[in-house]
């Protein structure tokens, strides 16, 4: 799903950027025949219909259902903006936003993490590239409900690796998961290293299309490694690493299967690590209000759009398309 | 032009999947024809026609017995498959709901008194008044919990109360005298400090923060309440505080480990591991039990006492979805789980004590090396399971809440404050 979302925006803003004078030269390009069109709608038909199908109408419901009050079957009762109005006393959902804003900067730190990673890995003549890929990337085909499960025998207090090599330095390691001091960090760990692996691939391939020859003249005129990465790699990387922060920051925004599967609802550390997503889960599934439950679902979708929309402007500052 | 070529085109297109649509239905037309043909050449006997019901439960230590009676209903009613549907803990709800949403729902399934009434009021439920059940043969306790608005919703099924489970090798090395049967909190307390085994990493008992295991009981002992009869919160109440404080202290004093650590490993495997020398534990967790490391040197005794006796007993009932299409095998397969000869094959088998009059005992001598009677001899002190039309509702708010009471960070008493109004916000709700 995120790579569909996220290639169409940074490739319309690259293209967009790239050749306005290119341009000038579309006129001359045969102009798409007709029948073209048909098998076009023929061959877009289906993706349409699911996406229509399971996202589109799902979405517009849930919209409708926020501003209803719901029976727990299927009955709903319109009660306009009352849920919205109950949504801005929430002290729940205040403290599950903070949460989110936590996890979602914590996040942003795998993007400095995997540039650097695929920095190193695409060193020329590094050897067993490939299997390091193949490691790297191994978390983002593993299901978070799994990666969840292992993680918690990981911080677990008495059995857990974590506990065991801290030990071994003479360190008490803390309950990771069930104190509220280190849960937020312990959660938001394990996201960031589950979403690095995607940020290395997509960086090792931003990487390769950077002309060796910048480097050559760079090294000739005697930039040392540490000048090359700043001066060459960051600025020409900037499109990816915008692309990967954008991606980066609606995955946080998103978190839901790490705190259900690592804290769970009997967790002492559950208001301090509970996200706007489980929340919305709590009211929808558990509480049976799921007109609440839509309301809180729709307020994400609308902050998710706004801190887009807010990076979408920033990146115009700071990223360059060569 | 363009237009009558293009909507040629497509025509074309959609004339070619279609014909590749009707090719392949074709054979599998022709699969399913040839395979009707078989099966009835090679059982001509069975006039009426095959229907499958299901049926959705939750408990996967119960699989066994219910597909068992499964099979006993089926050799009866020869026409009737059965198709026994688990769906473990907390999901089995949220599945159902959404199933029942969806119009999609099992035929007959578990229901608990906790969601009970939701389901009931809304119309999920057929009632059960042409059932023709004779509710005598069942406690009346359990036959109250599976009626709502005057109507019977519900057969009942089986029924559970908590007993304090031992280890007695833990007892022995601690030189602790094994718990009698009218012990008191006193006598648990003090017992729980002197198991108590830092070195070892032993605990005298596990303050587990569950209702219905553990302060639910302790609220009702003390003479407290967790609802008043008009459906508020009885979280203001000082015997309520009294019983939640009973859990705390012992958390407080070090004889059970805390929250934190429950959390990492549940208290019913650090009771299985030895690690936890007395254990609350429902009914419905002795077959777990008894097959355990600890099997052979563990027993069970009835709750301890406080201001009085007391234990949660609850009860579950079997009952039907409103949107079944098979109300005539249903009737009959909800008869056959109402029978005598049902709940029999759950206390033979010794997994749930079984609602059925006079098959309790069944289920005790499924156990001879345990003392289970004492879950059977505490059902006149049995008070019912605290439900309202959406429990859930408050007594999710009340766990999260109460985890602030029993790591330490929140005085008890405070803890109880915020759970009286959170529960009475919610009661509010429901009536709105």
């Amino acid at each position: 799903m995120a790579p569909n979302t996220m290639t169409d925006p940074t490739r319309r803003t690259r293209a967009g950027r790239v050749r306005p004078p290119a341009a000038a030269s579309l006129p001359t390009r045969r102009p798409m025949r007709r029948s073209d069109a048909g098998w076009a709608l023929l061959l877009v038909g289906p993706a349409t219909v699911g996406l229509s199908l399971f996202y589109l109408w799902p979405a517009l419901e849930t919209f409708y259902e926020s501003f209803t009050t719901s029976g727990p079957f299927g009955g709903h009762t319109w009660s306009g903006l009352h849920n919205y109005a109950t949504l801005l006393h929430d002290t729940e959902l205040r403290g599950a936003l903070l949460n989110t804003v936590w996890y979602t900067l914590f996040g942003l730190l795998g993007v400095p993490v995997s540039l650097v990673l695929a920095t190193l890995l695409a060193k020329p003549g590094r050897r067993f590239v490939a299997g390091y890929r193949v490691l790297m990337f191994l978390p983002a085909v593993t299901m978070p409900a799994a990666i969840a499960i292992v993680w918690k025998w990981l911080y677990h207090h008495d059995y857990g690796l974590i506990n065991l090599g801290l030990g071994k330095l003479g360190v008490q390691g803390p309950y990771w998961v069930s104190d509220p001091h280190t849960a937020l960090i312990a959660v938001a760990i394990v996201g960031m290293w589950a979403g690095i692996g995607y940020g290395v691939i997509i960086m090792m391939a931003g990487l390769e299309g950077i002309p060796p020859h910048y480097y050559e003249a760079a090294k000739m005129d005697g930039a040392g490694p540490l000048r090359r990465f700043f001066s060459i790699t960051i600025p020409l990387m900037s499109p990816t690493i915008f692309f990967m922060t954008v991606l980066s920051v609606i995955a946080s925004l998103q978190t839901f299967d790490l705190i259900y599967v690592l804290i769970g609802s009997s967790n002492p550390s559950l208001p301090q690590t509970r996200t706007v997503l489980y929340l919305f889960y709590e009211h929808a599934f558990t509480q049976n209000d799921r007109g609440y439950g839509s309301a809180i679902a729709f307020s994400l979708v609308v902050l998710v759009i706004a801190v887009t929309a807010v990076q979408f402007k920033l990146q115009k500052r700071w990223v360059h398309y060569e | 032009m363009n237009l009558a070529r293009n909507a040629r085109s497509l025509a074309a297109a959609a004339a070619v999947t279609a014909l590749t649509t009707a090719a392949l239905a074709g054979c599998a037309g022709g699969g399913t024809g040839t395979g009707t043909t078989t099966a009835s050449s090679s059982a001509p006997a069975a006039a009426a026609p095959q229907v499958t019901i299901s049926y959705g439960l939750w408990d996967p230590n119960q699989e066994a017995a219910m597909k068992q009676i499964a099979a006993a209903f089926e050799s009866a009613n020869p026409n009737i498959h059965v198709d026994v549907q688990v769906t473990p803990g907390q999901q089995f709800f949220t599945k159902l709901q959404t199933s029942m949403a969806a119009g999609n729902a099992p035929d007959v399934f578990w229901m608990s008194p906790v969601i009970f009434q939701m389901y009931a009021s809304n119309g999920a439920l057929k009632s059960l008044d042409d059932l023709g059940l004779d509710t005598s043969s069942y406690p009346s306790q359990l036959v109250k919990g599976c009626q709502a608005g005057g109507k019977l919703y519900g057969v009942p099924k089986d029924f559970d109360t908590i007993g304090v489970w031992y280890n007695k090798s833990l007892f022995d090395a601690a030189g602790v005298a094994y718990p009698a049967a009218d012990w008191t909190w006193s006598d648990f307390q003090t017992a729980a400090a002197k198991l108590t085994d830092k070195s070892k990493g032993v605990y005298g008992t596990a303050a587990e923060l569950n209702g219905q295991d553990t302060y639910y009981d302790t609220i009702f002992q003390a003479g407290g309440e967790v609802l008043t009869a008009d459906n508020k919160s009885g979280f203001g109440e000082p015997q309520t505080i009294a019983g939640l404080k009973f859990w705390t202290d012992l958390i407080a004093n070090g004889s059970s480990p805390s929250l934190q650590q429950m959390n990492d490993t549940t208290p019913l495997d650090m009771f299985q591991t030895g690690k936890v020398a007395m254990l609350w534990s429902g009914s419905w967790n002795v077959k777990a039990l008894a097959a355990s490391p600890v099997a052979d040197h563990i027993d069970v005794a009835p709750l301890p006492r406080g201001e009085k006796a007391a234990t949660v007993i609850n009860g579950l009932c079997n009952v039907e979805a409103a949107s079944t299409k098979h109300p005539a095998e249903v009737k009959a397969f909800l008869q056959f789980l109402g029978s005598k000869q049902a709940n029999e094959i759950e206390g033979k088998t010794g997994t749930v004590i079984p609602a059925f009059n006079g098959t309790q005992s069944d289920w005790v001598a499924a156990y001879p090396n345990y003392h289970v009677q004492a879950y059977i001899d505490q059902v006149p002190v049995g008070v019912p399971m605290p439900v309202s039309k959406n429990s859930y509702a408050w007594m999710q708010t009340e766990g999260t809440t109460l985890a602030g009471a029993w790591t330490g960070q929140m005085p008890v008493a405070a803890a109880a404050a915020a759970v009286e109004k959170s529960t009475n916000d919610a009661l509010a709700k429901e009536q709105g």
